[in-house]
């Protein structure tokens, strides 16, 4: 493989902050990216995702902080200095364009001789797996191709760094598990350095080397899939990697690093918890896939919805304290029906908090 | 025509094959709402302009061609068709040239509206209030030429009305609002990302404006350009008021005037207009056709 990442050891975002009007979008967002490494910046919607993206891209500029790449500031660069490659969420191909055209646009920026840029477009296509539509406009290309042309466009001049904006997500579903391999694979061909933006847990958790978890603009917790999804830092975080059942309750009793919480559940201190004791305020999270019917399940209520998913049914209880939950079941249970459920104390995590916005 | 999708149960059974073949078509109840504007302009447009086809063939003496050869044996008269020229495709092109790089840099503005709105003002005056307007404060009396001769920059006042310069001043004044609304309306229609992925490719300003945001107004741009010009073409009360009638500024659609309305020769009038039509016609044609060899697709970038 001819196309290969030039050599840079590290981007840095330092206290990088951004500010519209009044309305702090990001704040002081610090970050070391090493070469090599795929990032994805996870969050919902209005998290600042997508800011610091185009902050790091140079679209829009810093209110505060700094960005480093190894010893050269590039924070003070416009976009077209950085040199970094980016991917939109909507391809923003040249329509006026063929493929090959949009591949060499920037090479052709850069200057490339056409022999050599005619060449490293061969490669791109290449790698993207697009040889055959090279004459083609943007136009005649479905979605998943379009994407396709973006990439190689992005990785054309050999970018220490690519970035991507939630590139999946005007495809449709198998197409984005196919692309998902896809940028995997290309990833670790180029070995450049990837900062990938989602909203998508399963994605982040398939692609990434490291996950940062965004919320209102602030860093939540930065960890391997793996951290992320078995340990979250957070309350916030865990309902974000897939903890919908949240119970609020009182510590009642502790040995080890179990605790057991008034609403009968028992489970692990996480997070700001690991010191709490006896009265502490509690939030307790548990995956719906934790949570199954059991003959001294300690939580008790009504079956209000079930639905069949395949591997098992997943359905919904109205909890006797008036809460939704969500659990899941080997066998179909009628509407109505009174049920007990428990979830292993290894499953169950538990956050010092009140309930606020959960 | 746009299709309603409601259409009411057919009387008899019979009647089902032939109404459905013409509601696939696209004609229906809602195909007549298009008959008052076909009326319309077949009234004053297509009747009047027929008319004065024929009337032109129709001369006063000669030949059924007398009209036609009288005018281009005249360089009194076949002059008018250069002097018009010489106005409208300077003014057309400045007014397109000045609108594409200041819609480029007001698209971004927070108070566009405002200055849209001072912009159709020129419009919503009139060409006569304009050339009014222009008299006096381009004339040798006027606020311009006074301050320029009492900060010493000329010794006595420069010549701006009552000559070529004057309806060119006129007609950018009156024109360019025009050109600029529609230039801003088209530019602001391309997908702002198109122009920061070329940013982040390497682009710089200049080179993202030619290769991205040029190639794909180009064909807006030859639009504008055509009714620009078949606009500044049909000059005629700022040619009479601000500029040079009987010489410099005497336009085609003055000499067509002055033989329906001083020489009562409306056959040679109607003759005059259509050697008028024909040369806009050639241009439109003529630019219409280097369009069709560029680029026409939509602005965006992909899917979305």
């Amino acid at each position: 493989m001819a196309i290969a990442s030039p050599d840079f050891r590290e981007l840095r975002l330092d206290r990088v902050s951004r500010n519209f009007g009044a309305l702090n979008v990001l704040k002081e967002i610090s970050l070391t990216v090493r070469r090599g490494e795929f990032i994805a910046l996870l969050g919902p919607s209005g998290c600042g995702k997508s800011t610091a993206l185009n902050c790091i891209a140079g679209l829009l500029s810093l209110s505060d902080g700094e960005i480093w790449l190894d010893d050269r500031r590039v924070d003070t660069l416009k976009p077209e200095e950085r040199g970094f490659g980016m991917v939109f969420q909507k391809y923003a191909l040249f329509p006026h364009m063929n493929v090959r055209r949009n591949v060499g646009f920037g090479l052709q920026m850069h200057g490339v001789a056409k022999a050599a840029r005619e060449r490293r477009v061969d490669e791109a296509l290449s790698v993207v797996r697009l040889g055959a539509q090279s004459a083609k406009l943007p136009g005649q290309l479905s979605g998943g191709q379009q994407q396709r042309v973006a990439i190689a466009r992005a990785i054309a001049v050999e970018p220490p760094l690519v970035l991507m904006d939630e590139p999946l997500s005007n495809l449709d579903a198998k197409l984005r598990l196919e692309m998902r391999a896809e940028i995997r694979r290309i990833h670790r061909l180029l070995g450049s350095a990837t900062i990938y933006v989602t909203h998508d847990q399963d994605e982040a958790l398939s692609l990434a080397d490291r996950i940062v978890v965004l919320r209102d603009g602030e860093v939540r917790q930065i960890g391997t899939p793996q951290e992320l999804y078995q340990r979250p830092l957070h309350a916030d975080v865990a309902e974000f990697m897939g903890f919908r059942n949240a119970l609020a309750g009182k510590i009642v009793g502790r040995s080890g690093d179990d605790v057991e919480v008034d609403c009968g559940v028992t489970g692990r201190v996480s997070g700001k918890a690991l010191e709490a004791s006896a009265g502490t305020d509690v939030l307790v999270a548990i995956r719906p896939s934790d949570l199954v019917p059991m003959s001294d399940g300690p939580i008790l209520g009504k079956v209000t919805a079930m639905e069949y998913r395949g591997e098992a049914y997943y359905g919904t209880i109205a909890s006797d304290g008036g809460q939704e939950l969500f659990f899941r079941a080997d066998q179909p249970i009628a509407l109505g029906e009174a049920v007990k459920l428990g979830a292993p104390a290894d499953r169950v995590l538990v956050y010092a908090g009140k309930r606020d916005r959960v | 025509m746009p299709e309603s999708g409601i259409v009411s149960e057919p009387a008899s059974p019979l009647a089902r094959p032939r109404r459905r073949s013409l509601a696939e078509r696209g004609f229906d109840g809602v195909t007549l709402l298009v008959l008052p504007a076909a009326l319309f302009v077949l009234l004053l447009f297509v009747y009047p302009f027929l008319y004065g086809l024929a009337l032109s063939f129709a001369p006063k003496t000669g030949d059924w061609l007398a009209n036609y050869t009288r005018f281009f044996a005249d360089p009194y008269m076949y002059r008018t068709i250069w002097l018009t020229l010489r106005l409208a495709l300077p003014v057309t092109v400045l007014n397109i040239a000045l609108s594409v790089p200041i819609a480029m840099q007001v698209r971004h503005m927070r108070h566009q509206r405002l200055l849209t709105t001072i912009l159709v003002l020129p419009i919503t005056l009139g060409t006569v209030l304009v050339a009014e307007g222009l008299l006096n404060y381009l004339g040798p009396h006027g606020w311009f030429n006074r301050t320029l001769v009492s900060i010493g920059l000329i010794d006595r006042p420069i010549r701006l009305v009552q000559n070529y310069w004057g309806v060119f001043l006129s007609l950018i004044v009156t024109g360019f609002p025009f050109a600029f609304l529609l230039t801003l309306s088209m530019i602001s229609g391309i997908d702002p990302a198109l122009e920061q992925a070329a940013a982040t490719l390497g682009g710089r300003a200049h080179q993202r404006f030619r290769r991205i945001v040029l190639p794909l107004i180009i064909p807006g741009l030859a639009v504008i350009f055509c009714l620009a010009f078949v606009d500044a073409f049909s000059v005629f009360p700022s040619a009479v008021m601000i500029g040079a009638p009987a010489a410099e500024t005497r336009v085609i659609s003055l000499a067509a005037s002055q033989a329906a309305f001083e020489q009562y020769d409306y056959s040679y009038a109607s003759a005059i207009a259509m050697i008028m039509a024909a040369v806009q016609f050639g241009f439109v044609a003529a630019v219409l056709g280097i369009r069709g060899l560029l680029y026409r697709g939509p602005a965006g970038g992909g899917k979305g």
